[in-house]
């Protein structure tokens, strides 16, 4: 017995050992290969590289405008996830506290509107708020904000929803009788209390939105707007090939992630995993 | 539950919990919905004609257009392929980092990393891969296959798309399919133990019917996403060589956006939804039937 189950562990790690070199191998290669110029890339795709020459990061950092684009997706990224929890959790709060006929068919509606897929939204939204609005001309940048709350609130409510079921009304008829108003009740009382839930929500926004592609692009024309993934889009057009400069280039693009989640690495893999449950 | 005393506050409050997400949602979902259906019964090729009204005419032209439809069995030869991979995948995955070996958190924090990159991104790391590195390990190794460039080839190139896909989510249901694992009860494990049960009984007997729920998740989750895959595509193969890789995502932007059939283009995309919603639909309704309580 106890023979058989230290062969099913060492089995156990040589399976996690080679899955681990098969994620991490392409990731390997990037690092290896940013500090390596055109011949020793073609060359060697394996090797360590010879020297640390942080030449073709600079020469990134400037031809793509690299912290412009940063800080876009900064911007986008933490104000649609902001405003989507806040409004998804006063909304699903209100949703449950108040089961009227109108928000039992609010809720049922964007419930059923997760299986919409963004293609067959994505032909009418861009005429609508290009050809005939102006909105992509005048103001990109807030328009592509708004469309992901208004994306974005269906599965936070969906969550938020499940969570407020289960706190007790008492504690908030306590303080509406000490005067709060309901607002006040929800911003004082509830939505503390809903803080474990917000960051789960807040975990599963972030990773899309962050790595969203095709949205952006739709609605962001000019140059100076443009998030991480479409300026990488752009770069590798420019520099089809140039693996010494695409190469610096794809690594600083994900490095503020990969940053992020070596810190918040329990969170994320929580979140994710209670993302599903709900 | 709520009650409040005059009509006044009620309609007050109301409006100030929901009212702004109102607006968003009908901005971003409802109202692009409803015009888009609207929008599949004109002629509108681009956004500066005109609309007239066409009937039924634009949902003929998407059911005769064959490049459509190719791009359709494409998709679902796509979603047959990394659904079933995905899901088997993670699930060993998630086994493996369950059972209890040392160092078992690390290996859950690496293979989720994929997950954190967006496709796009992906698509041009492993576009380095299939243009660069394999040719290089094929050509030292005198490996046939692994020295063509795979991206050029129209079976390859397929995939090629597969796998990073695969390589993308399986951390990501391996998350899931963790959760549902550390929640099968101990007692239930010890009992079946007891009773004889061996490894394998206990994986098809016991653990597999208590992970129904986890699997409706990730196979939802999979199909959906297999429906609608854009980003890898675009960046890894831009539906090449000679089309042989455009999806049915990609096949609907390129009719709207690049060919300038807004109508046609719409009308495939409802069809693609209405696909989409039947899919789902049908299996979480049949696999909502097989769970069991512990």
């Amino acid at each position: 017995m106890e023979a058989r189950k230290r062969a099913a562990s060492v089995l156990t790690y040589i399976l996690l050992v080679v899955s681990f070199a098969v994620f991490v191998f392409p990731f390997f290669l990037m690092v290896v290969n940013s500090f390596k110029n055109n011949g020793e890339i073609l060359e060697s795709p394996f090797s360590l590289p010879t020297s640390l020459n942080f030449g073709h990061f600079a020469e990134v950092v400037d031809k793509m405008n690299f912290f412009v684009s940063f800080r876009n997706t900064v911007v986008i990224t933490f104000l649609s996830v902001l405003f989507i929890g806040i409004l998804a959790a006063m909304t699903a709060y209100y949703m449950v506290r108040r089961p009227t006929k109108f928000n039992n068919g609010l809720f049922a509606l964007m419930v059923a509107s997760m299986i919409i897929p963004f293609q067959s939204i994505m032909i009418p939204l861009i005429y609508i708020y290009g050809a005939k609005l102006h909105w992509i001309d005048a103001a990109p940048i807030p328009l592509l904000i708004i469309l992901y709350i208004g994306f974005g609130s269906a599965l936070s409510i969906f969550m938020y929803h499940g969570f407020v079921k289960s706190i007790p009304y008492e504690l908030e008829e306590a303080s509406l009788l000490d005067g709060c108003t309901r607002a006040q009740t929800f911003f004082k009382i509830v939505l503390p209390m809903l803080a474990p839930t917000s960051v789960t929500i807040a975990i599963l926004n972030v990773l899309w939105i962050w790595n969203d592609y095709l949205l952006p692009s739709l609605v962001l024309t000019k140059d100076q707007d443009f998030t991480m993934p479409i300026k990488m889009k752009v770069f590798n057009g420019t520099y089809m090939n140039n693996w010494e400069l695409l190469i610096p280039a794809l690594l600083l693009t994900i490095l503020p992630i990969l940053v992020a989640y070596l810190f918040g690495q329990r969170y994320i893999i929580r979140g994710v995993s209670q993302g599903a449950i709900k | 539950m709520i009650t409040e005393k005059s009509r006044l506050k009620s309609l007050g409050n109301q409006l100030f919990f929901t009212g702004p997400t109102i607006i968003f949602f009908a901005i971003a979902v409802l109202i692009p919905f409803a015009y888009g259906l609207y929008l599949t019964l004109t002629d509108m090729t681009s956004p500066v004609n005109p609309i007239k009204f066409s009937g039924f005419g634009n949902y003929k032209t998407a059911f005769t257009d064959t490049a459509f439809w190719e791009s359709m069995w494409l998709t679902v030869e796509f979603v047959i392929a990394t659904v079933i991979i995905i899901n088997i995948l993670g699930f060993i995955l998630a086994f493996l980092v369950t059972s209890g070996v040392k160092m078992q958190n690390f290996f859950r924090t690496a293979l989720f990393t994929p997950n954190l990159i967006g496709g796009l991104i992906l698509g041009y790391i492993w576009q380095f891969i299939f243009v660069q590195t394999l040719p290089s390990i094929g050509d030292k190794l005198g490996i046939e296959w692994l020295r063509l460039g795979w991206l050029g080839d129209e079976h390859l190139a397929f995939w090629a798309i597969v796998i990073v896909t695969i390589w993308q989510s399986a951390g990501y249901m391996m998350i899931i399919f963790v959760a549902g694992l550390v929640n099968v009860p101990k007692d239930v494990m010890e009992a079946a133990t007891i009773d004889g049960a061996n490894a394998w009984q206990r994986l098809r007997n016991v653990i597999l019917p208590l992970m129904v729920p986890s699997f409706v998740v990730t196979v939802f989750l999979t199909l959906k996403n297999a429906f609608m895959v854009y980003d890898v595509n675009y960046s890894l193969t831009a539906g090449g060589p000679y089309g042989s890789t455009t999806m049915v995502s990609m096949h609907v932007v390129q009719k709207a956006f690049t060919e300038n059939i807004y109508g046609v283009g719409q009308a495939e995309a409802i069809v693609l939804f209405i696909i989409v919603a039947v899919v789902t639909g049908l299996q979480v309704y049949f696999s909502k039937r097989m769970e069991v309580a512990a």
